[in-house]
């Protein structure tokens, strides 16, 4: 089977007034394969919410795409017209719960109006009563409670909150999820359920792949098949879940997997040290290398030149020292 | 960790710093009555870190808010030092106990900016520093936990980001150095990258000074990280207590035991 999604030097970028650009994904190249969980980890403002945006086709001014491509069953997605991604992309074969996804459902409304929205902004003939029987059908098939569709948002808890914008999000069984921090801010116990909702849609052949993006790679561990590392809005090394958590390569990947703070008595039995200084502004990032100012490792070119990808079977590195 | 070893073994010996004895609150009355504090009880030494772990709506926030005086107890009383800190002058306790607030848009008044915010710290302190002797100690503190003060000292509370926030009341903490530090969530909005290094300053103060921290969090790396040790806090109770790396290698609660099952670790890939 073919990769189900791929993105081609892609470059997205938010332009503000003066003509100042913030260059949020600036030339990302990168796949989704059949039957994996894809991680996508980096720290805050990296862009891994603005490449969530561009692949799932929910990216709006003033964030722009400037270059690359992204294609998915057949389709060049980004010069697809409007009105075809909305009837045969999205929500069918792409669906997207965004970050922060559980807070925005409107507090006024039942949950079952926001399936009754998804469904029906897709298959613009299906009627409320339909919509609203297939939602009540998957949450049975998924041993969830029916009465969230009756409820307020309020009246649930986060993680119940967050598992329903699940389930009715891929209501129409896309073949990719593109899930942006499903379980930050909620409890350890919560994060859980989450998780093992989002295996179930992959065992049940629901859904095909999750692109699964986090800040926690402790979390990566338990759910991802591969990991893809961003920083300052380019990838640094993608990998298999084994060499990023356990073999990591690239200084930013090493550096940031030596700062997690997981209950193991490693983590006590040393002092850990975090990265020193800030990652870049993106409106004027450094030359070279983005880490460079901030690498312990760096050599003399990394100011100066980007360093090229260098692939060794599974895994691709963007560091002058694989060179 | 040896001198946090000594610590514990000499503890014994020692008199409490704080005692908290059979905290409870009570919210709301009849069926909107919520126990969000249960007849808790626990100390902290001198020197130490302890964790007050749990998940949100433990109960932990409203812990921490009757021992900083903000909030009265419906039972139960909280010594400082031996004295019941009702009875303490207000300027008194809070130069000796002070906090760092999970939400720092709420602790901040937006009017004053970064520079005033921080010299509050040595009008709280009553000691005598001179202007450019406070100039220079504010920008040293602003720079240990990574804020430009050239770039920020006279912008707005607003201007700034959670995590440059947050940031900010540990940069205030340390020009204040109390006798002990409450930090609930204190790094919730600082990347893992610089959470460490932040956490190191606070341990580095605690042992350098002698400063007790109370973190409360539910953060369970973070509180096994820092802490000497951990209380878990479930349903506005305490529901196990003990040294960091017993309680975490050898739960005895059941509660504690699936908090525990659920944290994602390294070692360990779930079977879900
Ligand atoms: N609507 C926006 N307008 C301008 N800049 C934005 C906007 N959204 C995000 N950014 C900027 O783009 C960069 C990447 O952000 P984002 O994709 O949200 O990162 P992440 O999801 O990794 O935290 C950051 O520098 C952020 O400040
Ligand atoms: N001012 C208040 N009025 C009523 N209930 C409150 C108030 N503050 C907290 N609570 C309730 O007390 C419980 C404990 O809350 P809190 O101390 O904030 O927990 P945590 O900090 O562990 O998340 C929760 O059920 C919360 O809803
Ligand atoms: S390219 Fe150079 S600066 Fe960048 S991560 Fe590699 S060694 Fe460090
Ligand atoms: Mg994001
Ligand atoms: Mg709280």
């Amino acid at each position: 089977m073919k990769n189900l999604l791929e993105a081609q030097n892609l470059k997205a970028y938010y332009r503000l007034v003066d003509g100042i650009q913030i260059r949020a994904v600036d030339g990302v190249t990168l796949e989704l394969r059949p039957n994996e969980v894809l991680g996508i980890a980096g720290e805050s403002g990296c862009g891994k919410s603005t490449l969530a945006a561009v692949i799932s086709l929910t990216h709006n001014p003033p964030l722009h795409v400037i270059d690359g491509e992204v294609t998915a069953n057949g389709f060049d997605l980004l010069r697809l017209p409007k009105e075809q991604a909305r009837r045969e992309i999205k929500g069918k074969y792409i669906s997207v719960v965004p970050q922060g996804a559980m807070n925005a459902l409107n507090p006024t409304q039942r949950v079952r109006n926001f399936a009754i929205d998804m469904l029906q902004e897709h298959q613009p003939d299906m009627t409320k009563q339909d919509a609203v029987d297939l939602a009540r059908a998957r949450l049975q098939e998924l041993s969830l409670p029916e009465r969230v569709l009756t409820s307020y948002p309020h009246e649930l808890s986060g993680g119940m909150k967050q598992r329903t914008v699940i389930v009715l999000s891929t209501l129409l069984n896309p073949k990719v999820l593109i899930a942006d921090e499903p379980t930050s801010a909620l409890d350890v116990s919560s994060q859980r359920a989450v998780i093992r909702l989002l295996m179930t849609l992959l065992d049940e052949q629901i859904i095909t792949s999750i692109a699964f993006i986090t800040h926690e790679l402790p979390l990566l561990r338990q759910v991802a098949d591969r990991i893809a590392v961003m920083y300052a809005g380019k990838l640094v090394e993608v990998g298999t879940m084994e060499e990023i958590i356990f073999q990591p390569q690239h200084p930013y990947t090493k550096a940031l997997m030596g700062s997690m703070l997981v209950p193991e008595r490693h983590v006590r039995e040393q002092r850990i040290e975090g990265i020193p200084g800030v990652p870049p502004d993106l409106k004027n990032p450094p030359a070279g290398c983005r880490f460079h100012p901030r690498c312990t490792q760096r050599i003399e070119w990394c100011t100066q030149e980007e360093p090229p990808p260098k692939t060794v079977g599974d895994r691709t590195t963007w560091c002058w020292l694989m060179h | 960790m040896v001198l946090a070893n000594a610590l514990n073994n000499s503890k014994k010996q020692r008199q409490p710093l704080l005692q908290v004895e059979n905290l409870t609150k009570v919210f709301g009355s009849g069926k909107n009555e919520v126990i969000a504090v249960d007849d808790v009880s626990f100390e902290i030494y001198p020197g130490e870190i302890i964790s007050l772990l749990g998940e949100s709506g433990s109960g932990k926030t409203t812990t921490a808010r009757m021992i900083l005086r903000l909030s009265q107890p419906t039972r139960g009383r909280i010594l400082f030092k031996g004295k019941d800190i009702q009875a303490m002058k207000g300027v008194d306790y809070w130069r000796q106990v002070q906090a760092i607030f999970q939400d720092p848009f709420s602790s901040f008044n937006s009017f004053y900016s970064v520079h005033s915010f921080l010299s509050k710290a040595f009008r709280l302190k009553g000691n005598h520093v001179s202007k450019s002797q406070q100039r220079a100690m504010m920008e040293e503190a602003m720079k240990k936990v990574g804020l430009n003060a050239e770039e920020l000292l006279f912008k707005r509370p607003h201007e700034l980001s959670g995590g440059q926030r947050q940031r900010l009341m540990i940069a205030r903490a340390l020009l204040i150095s109390p006798e002990l530090l409450i930090a609930d969530e204190p790094t919730s909005m600082i990347d893992a990258s610089s959470r460490v290094g932040i956490l190191n300053m606070l341990m580095d103060l605690s042992r350098n000074l002698g400063m007790s921290i109370m973190f409360i969090t539910h953060d369970i790396g973070l509180a096994y990280y820092t802490s000497d040790r951990l209380l878990i806090m479930n349903k506005g109770r305490i529901v196990e207590r003990g040294p960091s790396v017993e309680v975490v290698e050898n739960p005895t609660d059941e509660y504690t035991r699936r908090l525990l099952a659920d944290v994602p670790t390294l070692s360990k890939r779930w079977a879900l």
